[in-house]
This record gives structure tokens, C-alpha cells and sequence, in this order.
């Protein structure tokens, strides 16, 4: 079952702004180093790839390996012209899609 | 996976042949010239100028399974200049790799930040690829005093 993403960037912006967007995602991010209590390792499961669209165009994609701390928090900024939708996309190893829309106004 | 070209084959080869020569052979080792060979990967083999990318990480990390890092280059970012990927690798984690930030003149700024785990005192390296196909790069040493890989 995915988890709930949380977002925090602005409702409003000026024309030309760059805003900053802060995303964190709960998620256990198994590396794939730790071993369980019988010595044998547990596999790998993490988030490996992370997307921001505006109006449909890539702002910032990242690709992320298993360094990557649990609960995965990017921290990133966009330069709106214009009103429209963000949309984040996480994905997880195992093929799981999790989504997150926000809309700003900009004038 | 795309194939190795030849010139990306030389450039990982020459790093490999200079890293062996040296006699490189413990896990440590490992990590670092694997952290080199993505390097090469990325880059195709061009030098990186050192400049215009900033590292912030603490200097001394107590808990290495979650350590603040952020990356900025300066640019720009205008659609005929502009940072279009950033790689981050980690010198002394069993997997040097960490990210790959890709970016457009959207973005705005070449800036991200994220949290990682750092298994031991190492060097973070950052190389940054522009739309002009230039490369500039940063490191930073960071002190780990209690591993994060769980291991």
C-alpha cells in the first residue's frame, strides 16, 4: 500500500518566480545491506526514481539509489510563468506508482 | 542498458589500469575506484573543471543514516545554457552511486537537496553535465561517526 506524500510549496507565485518545493515520501527505503536476524540479507526495496512535472514538462527528476536515507525528502525549485498543476511520481522497485498533484496560481 | 562505447571503454579501462597499478584491493578501495568508474561513465571520459559546484554536508555527521546533503551549480539556466544532470557519488559507501539529478531551464536553479546514508568518513564528489556539454565538478569530505548501512 503506498504511502501519502508530502508536499510544501507555494499556492501563488509571481509570473517568472522561482519557487522552492520541498516532497518527502514515507518509505522504508531498504537498501539491500542490512541483514535479518539469521545472517541472511534483506533484499533491496527502495524508490529509485522520483519526478516533478509542470503542465506535463519535466522541472527536476531524480535518480536515487539505495544512499538514499529513508523517507526520501527532495528539495528542489521551479520557475512558473504561468498557472497550472505540479505532478510528482515516485517509483518503487517493485513497479508501484505513487502520485501527488498540487496547483498554483501565478500572476 | 546502452552499450560501452569505445571511448567510454578507454576512459574506464585507463582508470581501472592507473587504480590497479597502484595496487588498490580492499572494500574501501573497491568503492573508491568504482565511484571513479562512474565518474568516467558520466563524463565519457572529459575532464571536469573544478568550479561553480557547491557541496553543503555537516563536516562531522553523527548519525550516518541520515545526513543532510545538498548540491548547486552555478548557470544560467537559460534554454541555450543550462545544467542538464548532476551525479553524486560517494566514495566510501558499498554502492558509491547516491543520486542523479537532472534538470531544465524550468528548474530555475540547479539545486537540490536530499538526506543520505554514509556508511563511513568519506568524500562526496558532485559532476555536473551543462547543455553545452561541459563539466564542472565539487567534493567534500565528511566525518561519519556511527556508520548508516546497517551492517
Amino acid at each position: 500500500m503506498a504511502e501519502k506524500p508530502r508536499l510544501k510549496l507555494p499556492k501563488e507565485a509571481k509570473k517568472g518566480e522561482v519557487i522552492e518545493i520541498k516532497t518527502l515520501l514515507p518509505h522504508i527505503m531498504e537498501s539491500g545491506q542490512r541483514k535479518d536476524k539469521d545472517g541472511k540479507a534483506i533484499p533491496r526495496k527502495i524508490i529509485n526514481k522520483f519526478v516533478c512535472e509542470f503542465n506535463g514538462k519535466p522541472v527536476f527528476t531524480a535518480n536515487l539509489e539505495p544512499a538514499i536515507a529513508a523517507n526520501p525528502y527532495m528539495q528542489f525549485f521551479a520557475k512558473v510563468d504561468e498557472s497550472g498543476t505540479f505532478k510528482f511520481t515516485w517509483t518503487d522497485d517493485d513497479g508501484t506508482v505513487t502520485t501527488a498533484e498540487e496547483s498554483i496560481t501565478v500572476s | 542498458m546502452r552499450a560501452v562505447s569505445r571511448r567510454n571503454a578507454l576512459a574506464i579501462g585507463a582508470s581501472g589500469a592507473a587504480l590497479t597499478f597502484i595496487g588498490w584491493n580492499d572494500r574501501a578501495s573497491a568503492a573508491a575506484k568504482e565511484a571513479a568508474e562512474q565518474i568516467a561513465k558520466f563524463t565519457g571520459g572529459v575532464a571536469a573543471e573544478k568550479s561553480k559546484v557547491t557541496i553543503e554536508l555537516p563536516e562531522i555527521a553523527e548519525n550516518g543514516n541520515t545526513v543532510p546533503l545538498s548540491v548547486s551549480v552555478e548557470g544560467p539556466m537559460t534554454a541555450d545554457n543550462y545544467v542538464s544532470e548532476i551525479l553524486v557519488v560517494a566514495d566510501g559507501n558499498p554502492n558509491p552511486g547516491v543520486a542523479t539529478f537532472r534538470f531544465s531551464p524550468l528548474s530555475g536553479k540547479a539545486e537540490a537537496s536530499t538526506r543520505v546514508r554514509l556508511a563511513t568518513t568519506q568524500n562526496i564528489t558532485a559532476i555536473a553535465k551543462t547543455s553545452k556539454g561541459e563539466f564542472f565538478t565539487g567534493q567534500k569530505l565528511v566525518k561519519v561517526t556511527i556508520g548508516g548501512c546497517g551492517g
